[in-house]
């Protein structure tokens, strides 16, 4: 029996979610028109009122946000209320750059709060749960977010934020958690962590996680799934529009709900800005039409995937969206190839590699050059150097046919790429453009 | 009558293979015989030991990957074609030769030789009937 956090908002009508996004909308760009002066030019400068924007469907016509206006109109320009009214910020980890700082009314931190409470009981959680919260506290929305997603659930929550991964352990075991909250490469290092100290999957109280805040792929699902014993959700966000939440994974795992009462979402070709039919990869961009402090209108998010309104048997009537292929941010562009490190991941693990790995990207003769480093296992070695370069260049063949181009595998030490306690640093490049 | 040998992952970069040998030097461990195998980007030291429990032991807990597999320690006598009458032995008996490596026998003298095959029993036996003598690990360690 499914469970929702809010089953009259989560399984609306479409055309109740149409109605509700269309009166949303309106409100939202009069406010935006009234109070955020930068966008109100932007309107301005292609000749649109207020009177274009009778319903969701004109939403086409409205100028594009990116992360450039954010930068540029830093750090008030996108405010859309007096700061007397705003109660919090919260920033991005800058991993891709500056960073981008939003604010908060009360409001708004309720409806985040709901969008991760809902995440939780899609996967699983209720007011009997221990929810152990392992995303970084404070300027990173991964802590506070879900740290109030719990609470509005009901579960025991326990703030460990991120790092001392010891004394995480002892909670979880101690205390028995039984809901992760945290990266997933991180949830990746808790599990391999209680494999060195002999806990097998059935001693580990954890039933399910929460992994977000960076792409990863089904096959290190599949292995933290395995690792620690649990079932593991995807939950996607971003600060520019809340934090964590805007969408989540349901029982199906098939893609992530986005919260469609808070949030609209589009398809569009990242070249020419124009709008694409469901079920075409592009760009998603977001308008979020609730939420008054930071009020951000086609929000171009740079992750590229696909949406899905096919009936989910969740029984969730919002629309769904893909895995992110990575987000153009994390895209490389190795001699004219476009490569995203979430490709090489599942290669890797695909071929028994542990996801711990590191990409060197460096211009030698001005010509690109790709080098992976994985870590060697105890499983892997043998003493034979033929086997082993027959791994490693079957290793190579895969990620060749996988990228279209050529990459250089060095096998390295075990832990000498550095464990990551929050998003993993997976990408070095050396390149001097 | 093989004897065991302990074969360790190192990365190809300066510093790698000292890493190893200051962790074995400073837990006192005496090595017999040594060798080094590479690749570009990886080296496996392949050693020979008194002691393996308790060197495997300190490899695994300063980290390093390591397995141990049997080879074939065979004295030599130490003047021309004695390593040519060994290997014709193998030949004769269809054993192939992976690698092999020779060190000398410490205080007592003589010549060594570690010899990885594909099938170290029938090689054992063909060695045995061929007067050729085999160290065992007892031998080894009295080196």
């Amino acid at each position: 029996m499914e469970r929702y956090y809010q089953p009259e908002i989560e399984t609306a009508s479409r055309e109740q979610i149409k109605a509700w996004q269309d009166e949303r909308l309106v409100q939202q760009v009069r406010h935006v028109w009234d109070h955020v002066p930068y966008y109100r030019k932007k309107m301005e400068d292609q000749g649109l009122t207020l009177d274009d924007i009778r319903s969701s469907d004109d939403l086409y016509k409205l100028p594009f946000l990116s992360k450039a206006d954010l930068r540029e109109a830093y750090p008030y320009g996108l405010v859309g209320v007096p700061l007397k009214e705003c109660v919090r910020i919260q920033s991005t980890s800058g991993t891709t750059g500056k960073r981008v700082v939003a604010f908060y009314t009360q409001a708004d931190i309720d409806l985040w709060e709901d969008c991760c409470a809902r995440a939780i009981v899609a996967a699983g959680g209720t007011d009997e749960d221990v929810c152990q919260v392992s995303y970084g506290y404070g300027l990173f929305t991964g802590g506070p977010g879900l740290n109030g997603g719990s609470h509005k659930v009901g579960c025991l929550t326990i703030p460990t934020s991120s790092g001392n991964t010891e004394r995480q352990i002892m909670f979880i075991r101690d205390l028995s958690a039984t809901i992760l909250c945290c990266t997933p490469s991180y949830a990746a290092y808790i599990g391999e962590t209680m494999k060195e100290m002999g806990l097998t999957p059935e001693e580990i109280p954890l039933k399910a996680g929460i992994f977000g805040a960076e792409a990863w792929s089904e096959e290190m699902r599949r292995d933290i799934e395995k690792t620690l014993g649990i079932k593991a959700y995807d939950i996607y966000g971003l600060t520019e529009l809340s934090g964590p939440g805007v969408s989540f994974e349901c029982s199906a795992q098939t893609g992530m709900h986005i919260n469609e009462d808070h949030f609209i979402a589009e398809i569009i070709d990242p070249d020419t800005g124009e709008t694409l039919p469901d079920g075409t990869e592009g760009e998603l961009v977001f308008t979020s039409i609730t939420k008054r402090a930071f009020p951000l209108l086609r929000y171009r998010t740079r992750d590229i995937c696909v949406l899905s309104r096919e009936k989910c048997p969740c029984g969730r009537t919002h629309v769904k969206m893909s895995k992110p292929r990575g987000r153009s941010d994390d895209m490389l562009i190795i001699r004219g190839v476009n490569v995203f490190p979430s490709q090489i991941e599942t290669v890797l693990l695909n071929q028994g590699y542990p996801a711990n790995y590191q990409i060197i990207v460096d211009r030698v003769n001005h010509s690109d050059t790709l080098d992976v480093q994985v870590e060697m296992t105890p499983e892997m070695f043998t003493d034979n150097l033929g086997e082993i370069s027959r791994r490693q260049k079957e290793l190579t063949d895969g990620l060749r046919s996988m990228l279209g181009i050529g990459a250089k595998v060095t096998l390295v030490a075990p832990k000498s790429i550095v464990r990551s306690e929050g998003k993993a640093v997976r990408v070095i490049d050396k390149r001097k453009i | 009558m093989s004897v065991k040998q302990i074969s360790v992952f190192l990365e190809n970069r300066p510093g790698a293979l000292r890493n190893m040998t200051g962790v074995l030097a400073q837990r006192g461990i005496d090595m017999r015989a040594f060798s080094l195998a590479e690749t570009s980007d990886f080296g496996i030291a392949r050693v020979i030991v008194d002691d393996v429990f308790t060197t495997t032991t300190i490899l695994r807990d300063a980290g390093f990957i390591h397995s141990v597999s049997p080879v074939l320690a065979v004295a030599l006598s130490d003047t021309p074609g004695g390593l040519d009458t060994v290997l014709g032995i193998l030949e004769e008996a269809g054993v192939n030769v992976e690698y092999m490596y020779a060190f000398l026998g410490g205080q007592r003298g003589g010549a060594y030789m570690i010899f990885k095959v594909a099938d170290e029993k029938a090689a054992a036996a063909a060695l045995t009937a061929g007067k050729i003598r085999l160290v065992d690990q007892e031998e080894l360690s009295q080196l």
